[in-house]
């Protein structure tokens, strides 16, 4: 390969590096301040570049348009962030951490709907930018000027950033909110105003990368989650919080990522991901960022006063149910029902980390690719008995589990989460590309069980023997020695170490449960569809099991399948209606969690109390 | 001879540029009831932090019943008998108070890994008694998180009692309590400690309960031990009267 070449493919590194800065400094600066790990950023982005393709073309501007609806684009997507900020997150900021999560992630699903809506599902082509659309000659190789204007932009806004940080009062409280949050409230700053400015300001950032974006690639409707996750990669490489680390990291994935396509372009997909899982490894706060001040108050995102408890009777009646009544119905509901029970396990052992433990994982669909095919592969590789490889699944789950969770229990908060989601990511990405082992993108099929359980009524009993077995257990593991040792250490790491507690120890066999039960769900579902995909695997099979549990509530183990019931009845029966489900249950989810901001069963525990 | 407990040698400690323990050297007696004191900043957290683990010391030794113990983690440390509390008060919100107490014990007899047996009856009989010595049995199924302060520094004093320690560190006991209740926490403290034999370290800002209680008083100022003896003599002492009165030396 010429020297030219690496050059032009290092500056098109570089170019993309600078639209991730924008849209990863805003990210960073939310975090930062209000400990928001916003998922809409990604949306944002996109809204503003659809919206810059309209302004411009309605724009009677001449030349000028392109420019003005750019700028315009990034004020309006400001504007949709402060709607959002004072309309919906506010009334959530004394919510635990991961309601606020699971806000943002209706957001998304919102606003993907309405670009749906506003804008068709077809690609778009935007204008280019007028003065700027040719291209240069660099060292004998055509490059593109507008890729050269942004990365002279780049550091220009990060200059300005810079100035507005250390030169202005604002930014002063922006460093020492970042730092110190509850100091900070503490000498009397007026906390809302700053956190709706720092929103504003993130969104605007978010909007500005999104409408630079428009000259250089089509329009999709995919654009948010592509960007989201490479712009949590940035963020959390660089430190969360710190706008310099981000511009490092920006720089440092942009690049990787333009070499990665030349010289790697099977292993592209998963690059930063490997970036991110060592340098965290390495350096637990990311590149530049620091140790967060030490939380003064215990017992993190889980409160004393909601404690729910679903009573026994109500228990037996619903196993008696599940065992008499799928008999009597359509096919159709009885293979809903087997989904349910197995989503209910799933969100079940992440309960386990993320309830028990207060382990917030953002890669838990691992454990259940793992578990899906761990057990194709030893029915059709290995060629054991469907049962046989049905029972071991879940032991390459938990052994994938133990691996991968051996890292992560050095780490804390966001960027334990993020480590969760580069392994996933990771797996993901060999799944993908492992075409002889695992068929790559085609996946493995005829993956279905004995002739004597295949009608889907007796599966479901097979179904439901080892979903609500494995319930069961959990519920045991929960409330036994080791189930109240995870607790003490999530309520108090420090003072479960000064009564002989190895925490980490503690954590990691944690991972390994509820690996091994996340697997058992996926080898139950490998057998209900027939086959498995790379999509297992995939970013939103590790998002819905979370949402399940915060929508149950995360205090009561039993809020997990009262989640995953709940999302899969919607998801069902809104699919069924509308082609325009995710706006619906977007919706739904919003009002949910503006309602009831402890998860329905911690909701319905407090209105008991009362 | 009476045996030594714990000795501590020459140990320091700095965070960037500052001292914050400064060449410490102590030897306890087993039974004894020593009073850490000092001006705030003194570097008594932090030598608690460096005996119990949480800090590793950049300099010297920590030597636990003739075990070299400098370096080893907290629940390593617990293990081998020594057990403290936190200045701001440490205990499980989420969890009962019998539970709190429940899980030190399920910690301390190695079973904190077991899956399948439920927790609930385990341990309840010894954790109760362990309530019961500090009066907190009537709020055994309590949340830890909704207790009073009082009553919180009462559970983790319970709690830091679960393994049976030869040696209990205790940082500021009574802080944020009402005059009363101190002298009433102390008193009971100690009686539990001579009743069993324990070794008690502790630091403490009211010296009525420092005096009252206190076997030996040992005066920490900037980093470095600048006083150590009876309380009449540490009391007589100039250079602890010039530090707290803030004379110049």
């Amino acid at each position: 390969m010429s020297p030219s070449l690496l050059l032009i493919q290092g500056l098109s590194g570089l170019a993309h590096a600078m639209v991730l800065f924008l849209i990863a400094s805003g990210l960073s600066l939310i975090f930062g301040v209000t400990r928001i790990v916003n998922f809409a950023h990604g949306s944002f982005y996109m809204l503003a570049a659809y919206l810059t393709y309209s302004f411009a073309a309605a724009l009677p501007l001449g030349p000028a348009s392109f420019y003005v609806a750019v700028v315009a684009a990034a004020l309006a997507t400001g504007l949709v962030g402060l709607v959002i900020e004072v309309g919906l997150l506010r009334r959530v900021y004394r919510a635990p951490e991961l309601y606020q999560l699971l806000l943002t992630f209706a957001l998304v699903l919102v606003i993907a709907d309405v670009v749906r809506l506003g804008w068709g599902t077809e690609n778009k082509t935007g204008p280019t930018a007028p003065g700027l659309a040719g291209s240069v000659r660099i060292a004998g190789q055509l490059f593109a000027t507008y890729d050269l204007a942004l990365i002279v932009l780049g550091p220009v806004v990060a200059l300005v950033l810079w100035w507005l940080f250390y030169r202005t009062r604002w930014g002063v409280l922006i460093r020492a909110a970042t730092q110190d949050r509850e100091m900070v409230a503490v000498l009397g700053v007026d906390q809302a105003r700053l956190f709706t400015s720092v929103f504003v300001l993130g969104s605007c950032l978010a909007g500005l990368g999104g409408a630079l974006q428009v000259p250089r690639q089509a329009l999709t409707n995919v654009m948010d989650t592509t960007i989201i996750t490479e712009a949590f990669v940035v963020v959390v490489v660089g430190g969360m919080g710190s706008v310099p680390g981000a511009f490092l990291a920006a720089i440092l994935i942009g690049v990787i990522d333009a070499f990665g396509v030349l010289l790697l372009p099977k292993a592209s997909l998963v690059m930063i991901f490997v970036v991110m899982a060592v340098v965290l490894i390495a350096r637990p706060w990311g590149l530049l960022g620091r140790p967060e001040a030490q939380a003064r108050s215990a017992g993190g995102s889980v409160t004393a006063e909601a404690r729910a408890i679903v009573p026994a009777p109500l228990v037996l009646a619903l196993v008696a149910a599940l065992v008499v009544v799928p008999p009597f119905l359509p096919r159709f509901h009885v293979l809903v029902l087997s989904e349910i029970l197995i989503f209910a396990l799933f969100a079940g052992s992440l309960h386990l980390l993320m309830g028990t433990g207060g382990m917030v994982s953002f890669g838990h669909a691992a454990t259940f690719g793992l578990g899906a095919y761990g057990a194709a592969l030893l029915l059709e590789r290995a060629r054991l008995p469907m049962l046989v490889a049905f029972a071991l699944a879940p032991v390459v789950a938990a052994a994938g589990a133990a691996l991968y969770g051996y890292f992560c229990v050095r780490l804390s908060s966001i960027y334990f989460a993020m480590l969760t989601l580069a392994f996933a990511q990771i797996a993901y990405a060999i799944v993908h590309q492992w075409y002889d082992v695992t068929g790559g993108d085609n996946g493995l099929l005829g993956v279905w069980p004995p002739r004597w359980l295949a009608s889907p009524v007796r599966y479901y009993y097979l179904a439901l023997v080892a979903c609500a077995g494995g319930l069961a257990l959990l519920a045991v593991i929960g409330r036994a020695p080791f189930g109240l040792t995870l607790r003490a250490a999530r309520d108090h790491a420090r003072r479960a170490e000064a009564v002989g507690i190895d925490v980490r120890r503690h954590q990691w066999a944690a991972f390994v449960v509820a690996g091994f039960f996340g697997g058992l769900a996926g080898a139950a579902f490998a057998f209900l569809k027939g086959s498995v995909f790379p999509n297992y695997l995939a970013v939103p099979m590790s998002v819905e099991p979370l949402v399940m549990v915060l929508l149950g509530g995360v205090q009561a183990f039993a809020g997990a399948a009262v989640g995953a019931a709940i999302y899969k009845v919607l998801d069902t029966v809104v699919t069924w209606y509308t082609d325009y489900w995710q706006l619906v249950i977007g919706l739904i989810l919003v009002t949910l969690v503006v309602a009831f901001p402890r998860g329905v069963l911690g909701v319905l525990a407090e209105r008991r109390r009362a | 001879m009476p045996e030594v407990v714990l000795a501590v040698d020459g140990v320091r400690k700095s965070f960037g540029g500052v001292h914050a323990v400064d060449g410490v050297s102590v030897a306890l007696e087993r039974g004894e009831i020593r009073a850490l004191i000092g001006p705030n900043g003194a570097g008594k957290s932090t030598f608690f932090d460096i005996l119990t683990g949480q800090l590793r010391a950049d300099a010297g030794a920590v030597v636990f019943r003739g075990e070299r113990i400098s370096g080893l983690p907290p629940h390593a440390i617990w293990r081998r008998g020594i057990s403290r509390t936190f200045q701001i008060t440490a205990t499980f919100g989420t969890l009962t108070v019998l539970e709190n107490v429940q899980v030190a014990r399920l910690s301390a007899t190695g079973r904190s890994l077991e899956l399948l047996r439920s927790a609930g009856h385990q341990e309840v009989g010894r954790s109760a008694e362990l309530l019961a010595q500090v009066g907190l049995l009537e709020q055994a199924d309590r949340l830890a998180g909704v207790l009073a302060y009082g009553d919180l520094k009462k559970l983790e004093l319970a709690i830091a009692l679960a393994n049976d320690p030869a040696l209990l560190l205790l940082d500021e006991p009574t802080a944020g309590m009402a005059p009363a209740e101190r002298g009433a926490l102390m008193a009971l403290t100690a009686a539990i400690a001579r009743e069993r034999d324990l070794t008690v370290l502790f630091t403490e800002h009211d010296m009525d309960v420092v005096f009252s209680t206190a076997d030996r008083v040992m005066v920490l100022h900037q980093g470095r031990v600048i006083a150590d003896g009876t309380p009449a003599a540490v009391r007589a002492d100039r250079q602890v009267q010039a530090v707290y009165l803030g004379d110049d030396l």
